[in-house]
């Protein structure tokens, strides 16, 4: 099927719904890199009045990548809840943006229909919001995960501690971690990057973050963020909380990240029967990014960010605790700017979000990207707006491993105050017990005598 | 008349400065209100203006010409398709592929240093010193030749190879910058190097700065890789295996 659409006497056609999303995807250099963007701005809008008329339906009725030569679309197709489905099949995109927008699309319907929402309808609908109603809507779903603490409650805001080191040395990233926890990080899990992915030095750094919740009795959960396959490897010997894999949005992607669907389940079969989460067995955390797809050349001619929401169906069938969008880190040739950061990062927030996960974002950035501080500042604030669940602590936003900056400490500490949000409950009522904030979580000031700084 | 102690304004010091021996990263910072104090926001600015600053130097192809006209060896120019900075972070692809250029094939060489800019054209100041230590003891054994790239990436050593009939590559490249290391270098190796080659066949040196590698052990790692490449006619992860005492990053 073609679609039309004609401004001052010129027809802009686009010859299936993969081109008319890409088309109609507000401007970013991957799409750009990857010869999908549309030509100008016109064609741009153009491809936005005819998307606005699409049918929601026609998005499951044409899988953008054939059904059986991929694994994700399969599960797309095959997980779908048409029951739940029913009452806005008939909304074309235009008037699903419009609905979710209005008042009677409230927090309880939205998670309703949540399942029945697929990727592509979702990328769709996003491509015709502006940055104020992805914050908008996204603002009115409220995803609750646990483990051994409760996230993405209204009036809270969580903050994984990242506390990687290049070496991965443990003094010094116990050294971050007790300089994170005193300034309230860690609530969503505290997770080091290792250096090696060796079964040996995950099991080694495993220990050492359980040991050390253990003594000061955090109610929390940690993980090291390594491959799947090296976390399997352990599971039976190691304390392994969390099982950590980064995904994408198509079965080629994943097999660059040498991960199918087969091994994500048994992955989550294999941490259920763990049973370690004293209130929850959300378990399972995932990274995506825009981008991750085209740069392994797994995206179907798909622009970046409808691959992007493809990963979150993949995310979505397993209950994940955390998920969270590395958006800033792969670079200017796919996000130039900190323009195109913040919209990307609003997107993917928004985009989870409604598809029922609990997203987190990892606002974050590289010296060789149009952004610094500032737009860090901006899009952080947005986010908080927003009711994104989580984002990363890391030293001064420095990070000395993986050479990128994200969120830092403070940033978390500023976030709470402005926006009047607290840590998740559960841990909240340990930095009390610990003295290391008040009630209106100000800092405390510390005694060197103090527990995690004289022990340390 | 002393102020009224609301008009004080004491950083919050943490009590456990001496964490920071520990790590490199910016830890026990203190705050004032949660926020970081004036010192560590301008110390933050000061380190990512000098990594940006870094992308955008100009990259001084007479002085690396200069640097390297003692050692006697042929000097190539070369230009990717990007066209200027901005285009060369857009389109790495173009990084990758040779404009125009006049040398077409030239008789061949066992060995071809790249110079190329990457992301960082002033931490390619360090390729002389590590060429000038390794020559005299790759001078018997092979032929060498330079050439100096603009807005590079790593695999147009590749192109370059072809162009001048190489055997091996050794890119030596300016790595993207770091809060902590705006001037980085980092050197690539190829065995048999074609357009199309894949990382994997790559080996990788990478981080020497003042206060990462030296350019005597970038010099030292380098030598070996050349030989044990030319010994053993592969590059890349499966010589990887055979690297035990020396620390060396794939590609």
């Amino acid at each position: 099927m073609e679609y039309k659409f004609s401004i001052n006497n010129i027809t802009y056609s686009f010859k299936d719904l993969k081109e008319l999303l890409a088309k109609a995807s507000p401007h970013r250099s991957g799409d750009v890199l990857a010869g999908l963007a549309a030509k100008d701005n016109k064609e741009r809008v153009a491809a936005q009045y005819v998307l606005s008329e699409v049918p929601l339906k026609e998005f499951f009725e044409n899988p953008i990548i054939p059904y059986a030569e991929d694994e994700v679309t399969r599960l797309i197709m095959d997980d779908h809840n048409t029951e739940a489905f029913y009452p806005i099949s008939a909304f074309s995109v235009g008037e699903f943006r419009d609905w979710l927008l209005s008042y009677n699309a409230t927090p309880e319907i939205l998670k309703e229909i949540a399942p029945s929402l697929t990727p592509e309808m979702v990328a769709a609908v996003s491509k015709l919001m502006r940055n104020q109603d992805l914050i908008k809507v996204a603002q009115k779903c409220e995803v609750i995960t646990k483990f051994r603490n409760t996230l993405g409650l209204k009036d809270r805001f969580s903050v994984r501690l990242q506390p990687n080191n290049p070496v991965d040395d443990p003094k010094a990233i116990a050294a971050s971690t007790i300089d994170g926890l005193l300034y309230g990080c860690g609530d969503a899990v505290i997770g080091i990057n290792p250096a090696t992915d060796s079964p040996n030095a995950v099991s080694e750094l495993l220990k050492l973050l359980d040991n050390f919740r253990q003594q000061y009795e955090i109610p929390t959960q940690t993980c090291i963020l390594s491959h799947i396959t090296t976390t399997m490897e352990i599971i039976e010997k190691a304390p392994v909380d969390l099982i950590f894999q980064s995904i994408g949005g198509t079965q080629k992607a994943n097999e660059s990240f040498g991960i199918n669907l087969n091994i994500l389940q048994e992955a989550y079969d294999a941490g259920l029967q763990l049973n370690r989460g004293d209130i929850g067995n959300n378990m399972m955390y995932f990274e995506t990014g825009q981008g991750s797809e085209l740069s392994a050349n797994a995206h179907h001619g798909i622009d970046q960010q409808t691959c992007e929401v493809r990963c979150y169906a993949v995310a979505r069938k397993y209950n994940p605790l955390l998920v969270n969008t590395v958006v800033g880190f792969i670079g200017p040739e796919y996000l130039y700017d900190g323009k195109q950061i913040t919209r990307a990062a609003l997107e993917d927030h928004f985009c989870g979000k409604i598809m029922g996960l609990p997203m987190g974002c990892d606002v974050c950035y590289t010296n060789h990207a149009e952004a610094d501080q500032d737009d860090m500042d901006s899009l952080l604030t947005l986010l908080g707006v927003a009711g994104c669940n989580y984002i990363m602590g890391v030293p001064g936003a420095d990070d000395v491993m993986l050479n990128y900056q994200s969120t830092s400490f403070h940033d978390a500490m500023y976030l709470r105050k402005v926006l009047n949000k607290k840590p998740a409950p559960e841990f909240e009522k340990w930095l009390l017990k610990m003295g290391i904030f008040d009630e209106n979580g100000n800092r405390q000031n510390l005694p060197e005598s103090h527990k995690l700084i004289s022990n340390g | 008349m002393d102020k009224p102690e609301i008009y004080k304004n004491e950083i919050q010091k943490d009590p456990y400065t001496q964490l920071r021996e520990l790590s490199k990263a910016r830890i026990a910072l203190g705050n004032t209100g949660g926020s970081q104090s004036i010192k560590d926001v301008l110390q933050f600015q000061l380190d990512h203006a000098k990594a940006r600053d870094a992308i955008y130097t100009e990259f001084n192809i007479e002085k690396i010409k200069s640097d390297l006209s003692n050692f006697g060896l042929d000097i190539f120019k070369f230009k990717s398709k990007a066209k200027d900075r901005e285009h060369y972070l857009k389109r790495p692809d173009l990084g990758k592929l040779l404009a125009e250029s006049e040398f077409k094939n030239v008789s061949g060489f066992d060995i071809i240093f790249n110079i190329v800019d990457g992301l960082s054209p002033e931490a390619t100041l360090q390729s002389a010193k590590i060429i000038e230590i390794l020559l005299p003891k790759l001078k018997e054994k092979y032929s060498a030749a330079i050439s100096i790239v603009e807005n590079g990436r790593v695999a147009i050593g590749d192109e370059i190879a072809e162009k001048l009939n190489g055997k091996f590559t050794a890119t030596f490249i300016g790595e993207r910058p770091g809060l902590s290391s705006p001037k980085s270098l980092g050197i690539y190796t190829t065995y048999d190097p074609k357009s199309g080659t894949t990382d994997e066949k790559r080996n990788c040196i990478s981080n020497i700065h003042s206060d990462g590698m030296s350019t005597a052990a970038a010099a030292e790692l380098l030598e070996f890789l050349i030989n044990e490449s030319f010994a053993k006619k592969i590059s890349g992860v499966s010589l990887k295996s055979d690297l035990k005492n020396h620390k060396i990053d794939n590609a």
